[in-house]
């Protein structure tokens, strides 16, 4: 039997085992809009605005590790998703975006609601196709999956000119995909591997240094199985949080530009280091040059050969799926007689723990003013910190990344490539959507929640209880940091004036809006918003902090990991 | 340092323009590049050159092969291999000088393809080199017009680059 291109796109996402798809219509997809209406296998979730879809579906991502769903319309449907495009790029999220097309006769004529979708997102995509012709479609879509979850996932998107949805073609959906121009790695070098082993072993100051690909290839369990046969200290990166417990006393916390001091200290000062999914990023590494004074050997383990030896030079690089290259290192580690030189491993903890007895986290709380770290250690209390967190981009960011203090992976949701403001609400609804029983929190700002917030509206329709933490401080406050650091206190365009009244605000959309302004109203606020009477609704908790509160520690662009600004 | 890349992708559309794009995105600088199907018509050849030190070279090569479809690179200058490039020029030839291009087109071996009684076409292969050494031969007056393909490569001898 012959369907057509609107039915075989329908299926192909049915066959895949697609549970949602985030969209919002237009007429280029008005065809598969009406044979969503008339299917029950998935459900399709109404944004407000096409770059919410793409963060919801990156969301539900990020927390189930399954591939991510998002549904456009032509012209700017695209262009709209294009930041929610890019952000999952940045972070290899694994996605398959649909984009409605004009009609192939129309393509090229400037017909209305026409772009070059494929020439516009082909940057910030994994990979993109244009369906010119219907026979291609369902092994299209199914080489969209494929590509999206395989090696380093990253979004896939699939151009779909109208006309080709109202074709009629045969319909199968490939059970396989072979391409001979892709072929992810996922084992690593046996002799590589050995290698890093022994250096490891050998090593006088081991760091492990573990990033999202740890998240990514849910290979959390192997590498607290590694970190503890090792015994040696271990950070994760702002996109690996929760891979290794921040309970554990051989964690450090993050490492970077707001990264602790001891895991910076560590970082520089290790004499072996092995990076572990991670991509030794500016914001990680700081100034490459001050990084190398202290003289290291490095172990990069990375499915991406693209990765290795990017920003840095690596002396043994292993290509290879984290998860793969894991189990090869703890079972040869296990059958090896050595192990790490153990009166080293005690003077190098001693070191470790004398930066940690810095307290570089520590805060000066306020009876007086809210402190917005402390917000974030109630929710942690609150929470029994088992929450699943979204935040958006800024100072309050860095404080969830800080004070949460996360021991789960795919627990913590942010952008942290490419840095989207706008993207906490629509990611938490994904990450709601997946977790129906789950606590979800958006941790976000005044001026963050502003970019999406008509997205109130979507957590309505479909009952998404998140609970929405505001640190309102009424600045920009990361932009208002680097100007009192580095701009001569000239707050230029950082003050958020003319602000809502976001109770109000957050009643108008049918939620629950709660303003807290004094410290000891956070705790009774954040557990009456996470109790069993609040449980089916949204509550949007407006704190009023400190207005000029920093983060620290910080390591100032350019300089070396261990030239940081400690309070 | 000056690197010749050969490439293999599929003969699709965008295909090019995925490589230009990442050139550009990751400010590398392309010399010239060359692509035409190959007898395998899913498959088109690329050749590029480019410029960067070893480091800019291994990351251009990784993120080359990264794309979804780019089948194969090689870096030709890994070992021994051969490059041609064809030019067409347009000289004046007029008078005393006709004769003289015509020597000239000789000794680099030259043909001339297209003859008026004021103008020569001359067809040249060969490496780059040999080709700026004909044009800085001549006077620059004399040139009217100059096309040239860039250069295409081959490894030496059992050095294949096919799937």
């Amino acid at each position: 039997m012959e369907l057509t291109g609107a039915e075989i796109v329908v299926r192909c996402l049915a066959d895949e085992g697609v549970d949602f798809v985030f969209g919002y219509p237009g007429g280029a997809v008005l065809n598969i809009y009406d044979e969503i209406f008339k299917q029950d296998k998935f459900k399709h979730v109404l944004v407000r605005h096409e770059q919410a879809a793409v963060h919801a579906a990156d969301g539900y991502a990020r927390s189930t590790g399954r591939v991510g769903v998002a549904l456009v319309t032509s012209g700017p449907g695209a262009t709209n998703a294009v930041t929610g495009i890019a952000t999952a790029y940045m972070d290899s999220i694994p996605m398959v975006i649909l984009t409605g097309q004009a009609p192939v006769p129309a393509i090229g004529l400037d017909s209305f609601q026409e772009v070059d979708t494929v020439g516009i997102t082909r940057p910030c995509v994994k990979h993109n196709f244009l369906v010119k012709d219907i026979a291609d479609l369902a092994a299209t879509i199914k080489k969209a999956f494929y590509i999206a979850a395989s090696g380093r996932p990253g979004p896939v998107l699939v151009d779909i000119p109208k006309d080709v949805t109202i074709y009629k073609h045969a319909y199968e959906y490939p059970k396989e995909v072979s391409l001979r121009s892709y072929n992810p790695v996922t084992k690593g070098h046996p002799g590589q591997i050995k290698k890093a082993v022994q250096l490891l072993l050998s090593a006088k100051r081991p760091m492990i240094y573990a990033g999202g690909g740890v998240v990514l290839s849910d290979a959390s369990k192997q590498l607290i199985e590694f970190v503890k046969l090792l015994g040696a200290p271990c950070t994760n990166t702002l996109m690996g949080l929760g891979a290794y417990p921040a309970n554990d006393p051989q964690f450090l916390g993050m490492p970077g530009m707001h990264g602790t001091y001891e895991a910076n200290m560590a970082m520089q000062h290790c004499d072996v280091l092995i990076g572990i999914g991670a991509r030794f990023d500016d914001r990680v590494i700081g100034n490459p040059d001050h990084f190398f004074q202290d003289e290291k050997k490095i172990i990069h383990v990375d499915i991406d050969p693209a990765s290795i030896s990017k920003r840095v030079k690596v002396d043994v690089p292993i290509v290879g799926g984290v998860s793969d290259v894991l189990d090869e290192m703890i079972k040869i580690l296990k059958a090896s007689k050595e192990r790490p030189d153990e009166k080293a491993m005690k003077s190098w903890w001693s070191q470790v723990e004398l930066w940690r007895s810095r307290e570089c986290l520590k805060f000066n709380n306020s009876s007086e003013i809210i402190k917005p770290q402390y917000v974030v250690q109630t929710l942690h209390q609150v929470t029994n910190g088992e929450a699943y967190v979204t935040s958006d981009v800024g100072q309050h960011q860095m404080w969830a990344a800080q004070y949460y203090g996360f021991n789960k992976p795919r627990h913590w949701i942010n952008s942290g490539g490419l840095g989207t403001m706008g993207f906490g609400l629509p990611s938490a609804m994904g990450v709601q959507l997946a977790h129906p029983d789950a606590q979800v929190a958006c941790i976000t700002g005044e001026a963050s929640i502003q970019m999406c917030i008509q997205e109130l509206s979507t957590c309505k329709q479909y009952h998404m209880p998140v609970k929405i933490i505001n640190l309102n401080n009424r600045y920009l406050g990361m932009v208002r940091q680097w100007q009192e650091f580095f701009y001569g206190n000239r707050y230029a365009e950082s003050y958020m004036d003319a602000l809502p009244d976001f109770v109000k605000l957050a009643e108008a959309y049918g939620h629950v809006g709660m303003k807290i302004e004094k410290p000891s109203d956070v705790e009774p606020a954040l557990k009456e918003a996470f109790s069993p009477k609040l449980k089916e609704r949204l509550v949007f908790m407006d704190f009023i902090t400190d207005q000029t509160e920093n983060v620290y520690p910080m390591v100032p662009n350019g300089k070396g990991l261990s030239e940081m600004i400690l309070l | 340092m000056r690197h010749i890349i050969s490439l293999l992708m599929e003969n699709e559309a965008g295909a090019l323009s995925r490589v230009a794009g990442l050139f550009s995105a990751r400010g590398y600088n392309i010399e010239s590049l060359t692509v035409a199907p190959t007898e395998d018509e899913t498959l088109s050849r690329m050749t590029i050159v480019t410029r960067g030190s070893d480091d800019v070279i291994e990351q251009i090569i990784k993120q080359l092969n990264k794309l979804v479809d780019v089948v194969k690179v090689l870096d030709l200058n890994e070992g021994d291999h051969i490059e041609r490039e064809l030019m067409l020029v347009k000289v004046k030839a007029a008078g005393k000088d006709r004769e003289e291009m015509k020597r000239m087109a000789d000794i680099f071996r030259g043909r001339i393809i297209d003859v008026t009684d004021k103008t020569y076409t001359i067809e040249l292969t060969g490496p780059g080199s040999k080709l700026d050494a004909f044009l800085e031969a001549l006077d620059a007056s004399v040139i009217l017009e100059t096309v040239r393909t860039g250069a295409s490569g081959i490894g030496r001898g059992d050095r294949i680059l096919r799937i």
